[in-house]
């Protein structure tokens, strides 16, 4: 039910996202879904790719700082109020959100938004008990 | 003015005389009273009565902020503690302070030269003096504020911090002489055209400067803008504290190093050889007076040249030019001393922390910027903003604890810190004095 992501510590300067995704594409690995935090200084870029343990291994040799978080991959209904239907079953839990983003593409009619929990099992729990489909790692990867 | 006429403008001749004296004297004492020196003289080879004339300081062995370390606490004082009635400290190259003592009289001395130094910057009984100097371990504030006392001057001891106060108070309080590191006191100058404050409304004549380099540019800067004149002070608490040598306002030329307590030396720091009369190098120099805590040939680390050609001021004392830098990697942030190997033992202190580190000086304004870059690795990253920020605040929480500056620590990518032959560069040094 979890989806690894990878997180890359950048700093803020230009090219360096460049040079990731030039790293990721000549390794032949496929970027699923991104975003990037950003402060003055530094920013955070978390990524979910088809081959995790490739495009890791393939940014620690170029010296990036890599990191692994799970995360997870819901679908949300793609119509007014669809995610704030999520968020408000969060919300009631007190399950807090450390941030979210969306995924490039659809599954079917609906999106697939990647959360990042404190407590990723009592989160998952919740929402599928709420009837809310969560993706397997695989099934995102291959999305 | 000068204060004392007799030990300022001796003959040349009658001053070496005295130094000899007062040198067999010490060599004398520290070798019956301090083990580190016995040891170090009978290592040397030299004994008490083998200083017959100037030229054997020669023979004597150097004295580094390493044996002072090596010996902390209290191993170098040359009194019981019955008859020490001040401790200061300033900082050392890793953890821990340097102390330094003080017997009665030598207080009494401190005192007494601080208070010639004031008179040789132009300041008077009658003065008010406003001491931004801080007071505390620092020999700083306190050596300033009984200088001025011994003088007769009035002393407002405001210590640092709440500029906006402190021009409050040049403004009600009307002082005539300013007391604080030059960088301070452009940060005045700015502060109060800020507040609207116009410098050639107060009553300030004179300004002290220390504790940090500057330069002529910032002394003509540093005049336009608090309308005073700008002399400087130097000093350092191994020796002292301030009032070893200060210029005189009449020719405002070189800092007259007060020969009669402080025997002087140039050296090349790489040779320990002395330089030729004139020619730049490591400043040494031996106590002639103090009791608690002499040394012998203490390397200051810190660069000049020495001047003997009497002064239009009527001194016949040597003058020191401006500090010019230092022979070591000591780096002054606001009057603070910082050694990187302390930033570094700081940030290994902090869990997680790669070793990759390097300092970034700068100067914003008037006031020296310390950045701490830090590289970060696996073990400290986290794919969370605010646990990245947070740990750099620790960082920057930690060193500020520690040196009392307020730096800015910002995190980088691993190797992105330049490694020449495997050794980082650890300082850069932008600003420009």
């Amino acid at each position: 039910m979890k989806v690894e992501q990878i997180s890359v510590f950048l700093e803020n300067k230009a090219g360096r996202l460049a040079e990731v995704t030039r790293v990721l594409g000549d390794g032949g690995i496929n970027i699923r879904a991104l975003s990037l935090a950003d402060t003055t200084d530094f920013g955070i870029l978390r990524l979910i790719v088809d081959q995790y343990d490739k495009a890791r291994e393939l940014l620690k040799q170029k010296g990036f700082t890599v990191g692994k978080t799970e995360v997870v991959a819901v679908e949300v209904p793609d119509r007014p109020g669809g995610l704030g239907l999520v968020l408000q079953i969060l919300a009631q839990a007190g399950i807090n959100v450390e941030y979210m983003y969306a995924f490039v593409q659809h599954s079917g009619k609906n999106a697939v938004i990647i959360f990042r929990f404190d407590n990723l099992d009592d989160a998952i729990t919740l929402l599928q008990k709420e009837g809310i489909h969560i993706y397997k790692g695989e099934e995102v990867y291959r999305l | 003015m000068i204060r004392d006429i007799e030990n300022e403008t001796m003959p040349r001749e009658d001053l070496r005389a005295l130094q000899l004296q007062r040198l067999q004297a010490v060599v004398e004492r520290v070798y019956h009273l301090v083990p580190f020196y016995r040891r170090r003289l009978d290592e040397a080879g030299v004994k008490p009565e083998d200083i017959r004339t100037l030229d054997d300081l020669q023979r004597l062995p150097f004295t580094t902020k390493q044996d002072i370390r090596d010996n902390y606490p209290f191993g170098l004082f040359a009194t019981p503690m019955a008859q020490v009635v001040r401790i200061h400290a300033s900082s050392g190259t890793t953890g821990k302070p340097t102390p330094v003592a003080y017997t009665q009289r030598d207080l009494e001395t401190w005192a007494e030269l601080m208070a010639r130094t004031m008179a040789c910057a132009g300041a008077h009984r009658g003065d008010i003096i406003h001491n931004a100097y801080g007071y505390g371990l620092f020999t700083g504030g306190l050596g300033f504020h009984y200088g001025a006392e011994r003088l007769g001057a009035a002393v407002i001891p405001v210590s640092g911090g709440q500029t906006r106060r402190q021009i409050m108070l040049i403004q009600d309080f009307a002082p005539t002489v300013l007391c604080c590191t030059p960088s301070f006191a452009l940060y005045l100058a700015e502060v109060g055209l800020e507040m609207g404050v116009s410098f050639q409304d107060t009553q300030l004549r004179v300004g002290v400067f220390g504790a940090e380099p500057w330069s002529e540019a910032m002394r003509q800067e540093i005049e336009n803008r608090l309308y005073l004149d700008a002399v400087d002070i130097y000093g350092l608490s191994e020796i002292m504290g301030p009032g070893v040598c200060v210029e005189c306002i009449e020719a405002k030329k070189g800092l007259h190093l007060f020969e009669d307590h402080f025997l002087p030396e140039i050296i090349d720091p790489q040779t320990l050889e002395p330089v030729p009369p004139g020619e730049y190098g490591e400043l040494v120099i031996t106590t002639l007076t103090r009791e608690a805590f002499p040394l012998l040939r203490y390397r200051t680390r810190d660069v000049t040249s020495l001047d003997y050609s009497p002064c239009i001021c009527g001194r016949t004392i040597a003058r020191m030019q401006r500090i010019r830098g230092r022979s070591d990697d000591m780096l002054i942030i606001r009057g603070v001393n910082v050694f990187p190997s302390q930033i570094e033992s700081v940030l290994m202190e902090t869990p997680g922390v790669a070793p990759h580190y390097q300092l970034i000086v700068d100067r914003e304004g008037q006031l020296d910027t310390l950045e701490v870059h830090v590289e970060v690795d696996e073990a400290m990253f986290s794919d969370e903003v605010k646990k990245m920020e947070a740990l750099a605040k620790g960082i920057q929480r930690q060193i500020k604890d520690y040196f009392t500056v307020s730096v800015k620590v910002k995190l980088v990518e691993p190797r992105s810190i330049p490694r020449s032959e495997g050794k980082a560069q650890r300082v850069i040094d932008k600003r420009k004095i």
